[in-house]
């Protein structure tokens, strides 16, 4: 009996393999139920998202379990299993263990804190429990991956903060805007960059596109994407007034938005904050205008600066992460090596006779029994109860033991009779008188 | 009794303060529930020692010093408490609650027996003419703490200073929105407050306004926030100068509470040193 992790990632394989490799989500009935057939395999989950395509499984044995599985990979889409084995990596045991509970805290991920993993995830999981290809092991493996995630999320600021630039520009905004829902952006100049940054802000409410450009076509393009409007180039001062958020990436080598340009729109604005993203190389904002009362301007060195300052809180971040899943790792640990079946056996046991030994002893002194024969009879006889009472679990436990399968006995008789801390059972002992 | 009450509910409000103070250096959520929590339960205790205190005095304990601290306090969470639920802001209490837990202590080192009321101050009006001033002054205070809070996120957008203090602030959007609707409940009350005070001090002093120092500072309170409102209205002044106007106000509003009472003298001290 063993746990394996198998897959490839974003750092092990270019995405020409991870595609070819991948699963679509809502098609994993089929592959689930292979893998569930070859004869090693107990139970199965597959994640696939595009950084990365794994398989989790409960194996009879770990050789077996590995050979079946890479046949099942390579067998798959047409790729040469050599070509395959170069980007795999497996895990066993306590480090396949591991490495769930760090992939579902997304400290595995690409972009590290990122919170989309904990749902695909969570949705794997959910197809594999459907077609009951998940069972005991990989149901609780689960679970406690979750909890990992969850207190990952609320013990650690993991994911709190921006890392890239776009996304800087997307909570600068929110600190400046509170809601993003009724405001206006106005892209000045329609390069890529322009793009990505207003996608992140309209992915985060901003409703109002308005693209100007000095060729209007570029315009025309970018102004599509967003289901915006362009307005001629000559009429940029116009349209500031009317935006709260400014995004300028053009190409001009000189200032394209002045100083006495924006401290004009601030006075016909109101005073209405206004936001400026200078995210071109040389700078299109002048720079002073950033001491104008009501106005942000942030270049893109201001956001890169930001975005660097918080990466490294978010390695600070993940080294806390890495002892809650480690401390994690360790308590399922035990759960798993309590599934063995020897020791629950001696730990149900012990648990009867300690019953035993007590009422036996209330039972003496109830009686105020003095002669030998009379203990000697009494001990026997509920000595033979209790072995008569167990004879037959504990034959069939020593029974599936052999054969497999005995993970949920063993769970239900551990649970059933409370063995579960086998600490706690002492404790209570010592207690008694 | 009512004093029991009251030095339970200065315990609470220290706990509370001390858990938010915690919660802006160590940056746990759980620090500032647990602060609003003690806070809350501070609000009720003291809410119990005005209603004691209103039956033991047989009047609407206002007419001292000592109820007057008490009063502005309790008023002062009367307003934060549901602001705080609606807009969540979890530091708002960091500055809250330290303004209404100093109010507090300079409380218990004043004079608190209860004494038969001075003739003049038995009136219906005095007691509608204290309670709607301080509300207003509550109102204020809350506009107090947004403002600072506005300089202060302001001042790390501007700088590029964008650490655990900046994400735990909120919007500056939201800051100055609070500071308006603080305006607008406040100043009304404060109007209406001026305008009960004067009506009493016509059964009182014979004379609806008689420019004793605190009827003269109140009035240059008053017009202060008339000038911030209408400086909001007219030309759209937000963001910092409406926070700095409000830190402004506020220091007038103390002055007027506290400086007139403690430093100069007119037909108001009743409340002096009894």
């Amino acid at each position: 009996m063993d746990i394996i992790a198998l897959g490839l990632n974003h750092r092990t394989a270019p995405v020409e393999i991870r595609e070819r490799v991948s699963f679509s989500g809502d098609a994993l009935e089929e592959p689930l139920r292979s893998i569930l057939s070859l004869p090693s395999i107990k139970e199965d989950m597959i994640l696939s998202t595009c950084n990365r395509v794994e398989v989790y499984a409960a194996v009879r044995s770990f050789d077996e379990g590995i050979h079946d599985l890479k046949g099942f990979l390579s067998d798959l889409p047409r790729i040469p299993r050599k070509q395959l084995e170069k980007c795999l990596y497996v895990y066993r045991g306590e480090e396949a263990v591991r490495h769930v509970f760090r992939v579902a805290a997304s400290l595995d991920s690409m972009v590290v804190g990122e919170p989309q993993i904990l749902g695909q995830v969570k949705s794997a999981f959910s197809q594999a429990s459907k077609y009951h290809a998940a069972g005991t092991i990989l149901n609780r493996l689960l679970h406690r991956a979750f909890t990992v995630a969850k207190r990952v999320r609320t013990e650690t600021k993991i994911g709190n903060r921006a890392v890239s630039i776009s996304f800087v520009a997307v909570e600068l905004a929110r600190k400046i805007f509170g809601d993003l829902q009724d405001k206006a952006i106005l892209l000045v100049g329609a390069g890529e960059m322009c793009e990505l940054a207003a996608r992140h802000l309209i992915t985060h409410g901003v409703s109002r596109v308005t693209v100007t450009n000095r060729t209007p076509q570029g315009a025309q393009e970018l102004a599509q994407i967003f289901d915006g409007r362009t307005i001629p180039f000559d009429q940029l001062l116009e349209a500031l007034k009317a935006a709260d958020i400014v995004i300028s990436s053009t190409a001009s080598p000189h200032y394209v938005i002045h100083y006495s340009d924006v401290a004009r729109v601030i006075r016909a604005r109101r005073n209405r904050s206004m936001f400026f993203i200078d995210i071109a190389v040389p700078r299109d904002v002048d720079p002073r205008v950033n001491s104008i009362e009501n106005i942000y301007l942030y270049d893109i060195d201001d956001l890169q600066g930001v975005a660097e300052a918080n990466i490294k809180d978010r390695k600070k971040e993940a080294s806390k992460a890495e002892e809650i899943v480690e401390r994690e790792v360790k308590r399922f640990c035990q759960w798993y090596e309590s599934l063995e079946t020897t020791p629950t056996v001696r730990l149900l046991r012990s648990k009867l006779e300690a019953i035993r030994q007590k009422e036996l002893r209330k039972a003496y002194a109830a009686l105020s029994l003095s002669s030998e024969k009379e203990r000697t009879v009494l001990d026997a006889l509920t000595s033979a109860i209790v072995n008569k009472i167990l004879h037959d679990p504990i034959t069939l436990l020593k029974r599936v033991d052999q054969n497999s399968s005995s993970e949920i006995l063993v769970d239900s008789i551990r649970r059933l009779f409370r063995l579960e801390e086998s600490d706690a059972i002492e404790d209570r002992e010592d207690q008694e008188p | 009794m009512n004093l029991i009450f009251y030095y339970m509910a200065v315990v609470f409000y220290a706990f509370g303060t001390i858990s938010y103070l915690a919660y802006i250096v160590f940056l746990r959520d759980i620090l500032s529930k647990v602060g609003a929590g003690l806070l809350s339960v501070g609000f009720i205790l003291h809410t119990t020692a005005l209603i004691f205190r209103y039956y033991e005095a047989g009047y609407v304990p206002i007419t001292n010093l000592y109820e007057s601290f008490s009063f502005f306090a309790w008023a002062i969470l009367l307003v934060f408490i549901p602001v705080y639920y609606n807009y969540r802001i979890r530091v708002l209490g960091a500055f809250v609650a330290p303004i209404a837990l100093i109010l507090m202590i300079l409380g218990l080192a004043l004079p608190k027996d209860i004494l038969p009321l001075h003739p003049v101050l038995k009136s219906y009006w005095l007691p509608v003419h204290v309670i709607l001033s301080f509300l207003g002054d509550a109102f204020f205070a809350l506009a107090f703490c947004v403002g600072i809070m506005y300089l202060i996120q302001e001042s790390q957008i501007k700088s590029r200073r964008t650490g655990a203090f900046f994400m735990r602030l909120p919007s500056l959007e939201i800051l100055d929105d609070l500071n308006h609707r603080s305006l607008t409940f406040g100043f009304p009350l404060l109007t209406v407050g001026i305008i009960t005070g004067s009506v009493w001090a016509s059964y009182a002093w014979g004379s609806y306004w008689s420019w004793d120092p605190k009827e003269t500072w109140s009035l240059i309170t008053w017009f202060l926030y008339a000038a911030l409102l209408h400086q909001r209205l007219a030309i759209g002044w937000r963001g910092k100068k409406a926070a700095i106007m409000a830190i402004i106000g506020f220091l007038a509003v103390l002055f007027t509470f506290l400086g007139v009472n403690l430093v100069l003298s007119g037909l108001h001290s009743y409340s002096k040193w009894r």
